[in-house]
């Protein structure tokens, strides 16, 4: 047997070294985010930064030209700030997703709630539903809905199981985008499409400071969610019926925390597109490192998944240049290589 | 009493499933449930411990109908050991068995000193206290059986219901599971399959067939000729060990 079997986390049960964890994450995800902002096509000092937010921040006065402020302010730092949501709250949905439904590979992205959210968004962006009423969040949010109901639905009518969970989704994800693709081809113009399009692989352009203000209490929310729940997931180790039997009201937990997966899910794809592998990779990332109760695993999925997407947004914008990539395309370049390290790193005998 | 069931039914679709069964345990006894596959063994467990619910009658925990109580104060007092749940998290055998702490913690309130000593007695308990950094994936059947049953110790329970622990166990790892359920100071009902460690261990017997209760009582009352006969349709001679002085059954194929 490997070494990595007999001791699985890093992070064990010494207090200083969850201390550490704690405070070298969040030092780290402060010095991503002053990175995101520093990097780009004009590259702005740190201190330069600082001041900055310093100013709007806390009426501080410092001497700035006004182009730095503003590109500081207005761009790049809401922009930073909508990444880290995003991470955090796609790993926290994949996580939740793993405990409740029992199944390594569950995340929003596979289980087509992402492409329903996407769905939704089309269908009011190009398609005009709700008559302007409906804005592309609450379409993508009922989309995701609908995505998730009709998968679970699926997956209960083909007889329930962790298995059919995945299968049903892999059906549901075909569906919405097909759905998606047919509403961009029959009624998009070609602008619209180009436009879609990159939405649909993730993008951060264009991110304003209103996007944050949503998608942040929406991360929080969630986050403070799972965590009063975190004993429930844990409970759900061995299926649901273990978990009932520990005292676990089941099916309002299931409800609860799904509607709070789905709430996350939406309100990021609403704003950045639908961005895979984060959900998947990161809570497998983080149980390496502090193990599989929900009570550790939860902060640090939410830490580790804001900091790879800080750090993803920043690759996107500098791996070509003069060119921005979709970010979905470098969470998925870099997310699939580190998942098949994850699964080699934690396999087992046969 | 401390498990009483009168007269319950249930149903799953169309198919009487639990049709109108009545059994009492006293506390601290070990009761065996015997049956064919499909008798409804799992069935009462679950109906027990309140994860189906009756379609009628009553189930009384001492002298409370489980209808009236929380589905925390129900797994407070009742734990439930099922067929062969395992789990493909990376959790060692010290997770698994604080699990069954968790009726007894708010969703906030940190781990104390009885929670350890609650894990820690359970573990001793089942032989386990060594290997509690163990990983699950990495135990044998047997191991698994015996967390799973220290996790239910760990809810520091009243009754404890165990559906069939000594499947797909080799003989030594089935006398070994009984004889430790045998000697824990817990009500207990046991669903097996296996005849003759049913009479070795057990306090009282309950036969079920197509979900009714057709012999309960001592098991040398119960385990009559007849009565494997009819229920499991099976010819067999039984008579007094000398060895134990329990009922031995023995099949014939003639």
């Amino acid at each position: 047997m490997s070494l990595a079997l007999s001791q699985p986390v890093l992070i064990g049960r010494w207090w200083w070294a969850r201390l550490a964890l704690a405070a070298s994450t969040i030092l780290l995800l402060g010095f991503m985010i002053s990175l995101a902002v520093s990097i780009g096509e004009i590259s702005i000092p740190l201190a330069t930064t600082a001041k900055a937010v310093a100013n709007r921040l806390f009426g501080a006065s410092f001497e700035l030209s006004r182009i730095h402020q503003g590109i500081v302010w207005d761009y790049r730092l809401s922009r930073a700030l909508m990444a880290a949501s995003a991470g955090a709250a796609l790993a926290l949905s994949g996580a939740i997703l793993q405990a409740l439904l029992r199944n390594p590979l569950a995340e929003p992205y596979v289980l087509g709630i992402s492409a329903g959210a996407s769905t939704g968004a089309v269908a009011v962006m190009i398609l005009g539903f709700g008559y302007g009423v409906l804005t592309l969040s609450t379409g993508a949010f009922i989309g995701a809905i609908i995505a998730f109901v009709l998968v679970s639905a699926l997956a209960a009518g083909a007889g329930g199981g962790a298995d059919r969970i995945i299968l049903a989704g892999v059906a549901g994800s075909q569906l919405f985008n097909a759905l998606t693709s047919y509403i961009v081809t029959t009624s998009a113009n070609a602008e619209q499409a180009r436009g879609v399009m990159f939405w649909l692989l993730g993008s951060l352009s264009g991110v304003r400071w209103t996007d944050v203000y949503l998608a942040a209490p929406v991360a929080l929310v969630g986050f403070l969610i799972a965590m009063f729940h975190a004993r429930a997931l844990d409970a759900f180790t061995f299926g649901i019926d273990a978990a009932a039997s520990l005292g676990i009201a089941v099916n309002r937990v299931r409800i609860v925390l799904l509607g709070a997966t789905a709430l996350m899910t939406a309100a990021m794809v609403s704003v950045v597109g639908s961005i895979g592998f984060v959900g998947l990779v990161i809570p497998h990332a983080a149980r390496f490192i502090v193990g599989p109760g929900h009570g550790r695993l939860l902060p640090t999925c939410a830490m580790i998944g804001a900091i790879f997407m800080v750090a993803a947004d920043i690759v996107s914008r500098v791996i070509i240049p003069q060119q921005i990539l979709p970010i979905g395309v470098v969470t998925a370049l870099f997310g699939a290589p580190a998942f098949a390290l994850i699964l080699y790193k934690a396999r087992r005998p046969a | 009493m401390s498990v009483s069931v009168s007269d319950v039914y249930w149903s799953a679709g169309n198919t009487m499933i639990v049709n109108g069964i009545s059994i009492e345990v006293s506390p601290g006894k070990m009761l065996g449930l015997l049956g064919p596959n499909g008798s409804g063994k799992s069935s009462l467990l679950r109906l027990i411990c309140g994860l189906r619910k009756a379609r009628s009658g009553v189930i009384a925990l001492g002298d409370t109908d489980i209808t009236r109580m929380p589905r925390l104060d129900i797994a407070r007092r009742v734990a439930f050991v099922e067929q062969q749940a395992t789990t493909e998290m990376q959790v060692t055998v010290l997770d698994a068995v604080r699990l069954g702490r968790t009726p007894h913690r708010g969703p906030l309130s940190p781990w104390n000193l009885v929670d350890d000593a609650a894990v820690n007695a359970a573990l001793d308990h089942v032989g386990m206290r060594d290997r509690a950094h163990q990983l699950w994936h990495t135990l044998s059947g047997g191991e698994r059986q015996r967390v799973h049953i220290a996790r239910a110790l760990a809810q520091m329970p009243k009754e404890l219901l165990l559906d069939e622990p000594t499947n797909h166990l080799d003989i030594q790892h089935q006398l070994e599971i009984l004889s430790l359920v045998a000697r824990l100071p817990v009500t207990s009902i046991v669903a097996l399959h296996d005849l003759n460690l049913a009479a070795m261990f057990c306090d009282t017997l309950a036969v079920l067939h197509r979900g009714k209760v057709v012999a309960a009582g001592a098991p040398e009352d119960v385990l009559t000729e007849e009565l494997i006969a009819d229920v499991f349709g099976v010819r067999a001679f039984i008579e007094c060990s000398a060895h134990h002085r329990r009922r031995h059954i023995q099949y014939r194929l003639d």
